[in-house]
């Protein structure tokens, strides 16, 4: 068992089978984080530097947990601590690092792209945690390893995924991972949040929630950033949450058993309406706990592929 | 007579003449043959069997970063890779530091070209006083001191009534516009072609419409000023259409394209190559053969280079950072050779959009062979192979595009004013 790349960068690179791999493997992990002592020796004496250039708690602490639950020495880098506010480059910065030997840099970036400079120029591993607006793979796969939980199988699912599409890369790495895995994707908001060409991608674009929702097997919901608004790409909260929010009502065409998903952190009452982010059908904080186990297969078998473990 | 270039194919595109023929120079001009085709005493000659012999070529779009940005390039640097790319006359924009918006900057430019020596230099001034697009510059004494035309290129005019008045003040001067076609509003922040590239990459798109928009804009005040005016660096199918269609109306309008948009689309930029980045951006498929159909239906008049260098420090980082422009001067012409070699473009009408057609744009006079004419030349090997490497250019910006790529056709040697130019240093 072992992913034979030295990075994951997003799903885009993946093949399907890898893809299945880390959900099999992820499914094997879930079991310790529920054990009194929630560890297991496998990366004893690896380095793992998570290098976040742009805030996160829940991805850099669900990666961090992940690294330590497998043993491995982790440490924290944010940008507000680091020598980038001094002038220094992606690339210098990264050298810095690897030059105290770790093995793997786990790399969140406010650009699209910055962890392929790192993975072209290191011969760490490097795991995008999310870049821009490009891919946020470990969210796609911790998404999809929820889906599998819940409904079996996501082959032939019915998959909306409704909100700000453009500026997210959540929305990317699922539209890719769903469509490798053979579920239909249907995407939907106002269309100054729906990039170009993104029917190419695969995913199909509905105008009305309504539409989108209509005998859906899972509801995928998106932040909505305010700072959007400023640029003009939609009139206002209250508009938003009327025509594309959440509600019970909308829910209620979705297929029964429907799963109710949400990347976080959730702007309740405005994409999502509080009852339904609460309510029987939400994933939402089995996602979070997946997501550490999710994390420990990609590290896990990362590793394992370079042959290091 | 000092110089004779015999047995090359003559491509003379202001004539139309495309033959066997033998080139006499004296002194900096070209001559008549001697009249029982005897080889004079003392004449050099240069063997250029299997050469083409044709003008030197013209690069109306070029930053050469001097004054200001000198690490990125120099004109001893920017001229001498220019005449290795078989250019005579070379004009650069005016976004240096300080931008060449007076007389100063502009008789500074000419005269260090002239010290280095491998080329003409001929500065194109600011439109607007620091290229801010507020005030006009003071167009007529830079026009005076040996600026050919006039731009903000790097940044559009955004007001209309400003560009307005620039056509019309520039044409008291006999001087043509240049305009930088991209509606800020639009293009605010984007950094490659928007359609499904950018979509996939999660980059920020520049939409056509960024550069139709002001296209269509100026045309319109071309329309009603009646002045000169030339779109610089055409990218997009769109905007092919409407120049086409200004031209048919009789509109005073040239337009250049440049070799990246008839070589490379935006696909070339899945893996983040910042080398791919440049303004406008490489667009699509469909934009590229639009492009090459304006080229052939002389809608595109002029290949330019836009050549644009940059250090590698810059080039590499995040692609959000990178700064836009590809190095070009030393692969302009071996690029264009391949529409040639394809068929798509005789190529008589090749050579004119690189020589006659940037020069007529400009105002000047057309460059020819005929005797009389000043002794510009570039021998050109059709056939000859070689891959591009960035570290064969002379250029300080080594930031070619095209590295790997096998290209036809290079120059082998620039003559400028009767002198062979020795441009390796």
């Amino acid at each position: 068992m072992a992913l034979k790349k030295k990075d994951l960068l997003g799903i885009d690179y993946l093949e399907r089978a890898e893809i299945e791999e880390i959900i099999s493997t992820a499914e094997s992990f879930k079991e310790v984080s529920t054990r009194d002592i929630k560890k297991v020796p496998a990366l004893r004496g690896r380095t793992i530097v998570n290098l976040f250039f742009e805030p996160s708690t829940r991805t850099r602490t669900s990666f961090e947990l992940a690294a330590k639950r497998l043993s491995a020495d982790i440490i924290n880098i944010s940008s507000s601590t680091s020598s980038v506010v001094k002038g220094e480059t992606l690339l210098d910065t990264a050298r810095n690092i690897e030059a105290m030997n770790s093995d793997m840099i786990i790399v969140r970036h406010s650009m699209s792209g910055a962890p392929m400079i790192l993975a072209k120029a290191l011969k760490s591993s490097v795991i995008n945690a999310g870049d821009g607006a490009h891919e946020h793979p470990s969210q796609a796969l911790l998404d999809l390893f929820t889906m599998k939980e819940r409904l079996g199988k996501v082959e032939g699912l019915n998959i909306a995924i409704i909100g700000d599409i453009a500026h997210s890369r959540v929305a990317r790495s699922n539209i890719l991972c769903l469509n490798k895995m053979g579920a239909n994707v249907r995407i939907c908001g106002p269309a100054t949040l729906i990039p170009a060409e993104i029917g190419k991608m695969g995913a199909k674009v509905y105008s009305r929630p309504e539409d989108a929702i209509d005998g859906a097997d899972v509801i995928m919901m998106l932040r909505i950033q305010m700072e959007r608004q400023k640029s003009g790409l939609f009139p206002g909260v209250r508009e938003y949450s009327r025509f594309f929010g959440l509600s019970a009502e909308r829910v209620r065409l979705a297929k029964k058993g429907v799963l109710i998903m949400h990347p976080g952190p959730i702007n309740r009452g405005v994409e999502i309406s509080p009852e339904v982010a609460d309510g029987p059908y939400s994933v939402i904080l089995d996602q979070v706990t997946n997501g550490v186990a999710v994390r420990m297969a990609i590290i896990y078998l990362l590793t394992e592929g370079r042959g290091a473990a | 007579m000092t110089l004779i270039i015999k047995g090359g194919r003559v491509i003379d595109p202001a004539s139309g003449i495309d033959k066997a023929q033998d080139i006499y120079i004296d002194g900096d001009r070209i001559v008549r043959p001697p009249k029982n085709n005897k080889k004079p005493a003392g004449a050099e000659v240069i063997d250029a069997k299997g050469l083409i012999v044709a003008p030197g070529l013209v690069d109306m779009h070029c930053h050469l970063r001097e004054p200001g940005f000198e690490y990125k390039e120099d004109i001893t640097s920017g001229t001498r890779a220019a005449a290795a790319g078989g250019f005579t006359t070379i004009c650069c924009m005016p976004n240096t530091s300080p931008v060449n918006d007076s007389r100063s900057v502009t008789e500074f430019i000419i005269a260090q070209a002239k010290k280095a020596g491998f080329c003409k230099a001929l500065p194109i001034g600011a439109i607007t006083k620091g290229s801010m697009g507020a005030e006009l510059a003071e167009m007529g004494e830079m026009a005076e001191a040996g600026c050919i035309g006039f731009s903000d290129d790097g940044k559009p005019v955004a007001n209309a009534e400003i560009m307005r008045h620039a056509l019309e003040y520039a044409k008291t001067f006999g001087r043509t516009i240049i305009s930088h076609c991209e509606e800020p509003s639009l293009s605010a922040g984007g950094v490659m072609n928007e359609g499904a590239v950018s979509t996939r990459l999660g980059l920020r798109g520049i939409p056509s419409a960024a550069e139709e928009v002001m296209v269509a804009r100026d045309i319109s005040l071309a329309r009603l000023t009646g002045a000169r005016l030339h779109i610089a660096h055409v990218s997009t199918a769109g905007s092919v259409e409407l120049i086409r269609r200004a031209k048919a109306e009789g509109i005073n309008v040239t337009a250049e394209t440049c070799p990246h948009y008839f070589t490379l689309t935006d696909e070339g930029v899945m893996s983040y190559n910042t080398y791919l980045k440049v303004n406008p951006p490489l667009r699509t498929e469909a934009d590229r053969k639009a492009i090459i159909r304006g080229l052939s239906d002389d809608t595109l008049d002029v290949i330019a280079t836009d050549h644009a260098p940059h250090a590698a420090s810059e080039k590499d980082v995040e692609f959000d950072l990178a700064p836009f422009g590809i190095s070009g001067l030393e692969t302009a012409l071996a690029l264009a050779m391949a529409l040639a070699h394809s068929g798509l473009i005789p190529m008589v009408e090749l050579l004119k959009k690189l020589t006659v057609n940037p020069a007529l744009a400009l105002g000047m006079a057309p460059p020819s062979l005929a005797p009389g004419s000043p002794a510009d030349i570039v021998l050109i090997d059709p056939e000859m192979e070689k891959t591009v490497r960035p570290e064969m250019l002379l250029s300080k910006g080594k930031n070619t595009a095209f590295s790997g790529l096998v290209l036809k056709g290079w120059p082998i040697m620039t003559i400028r004013e009767g002198k062979k130019i020795e441009s390796k240093p």
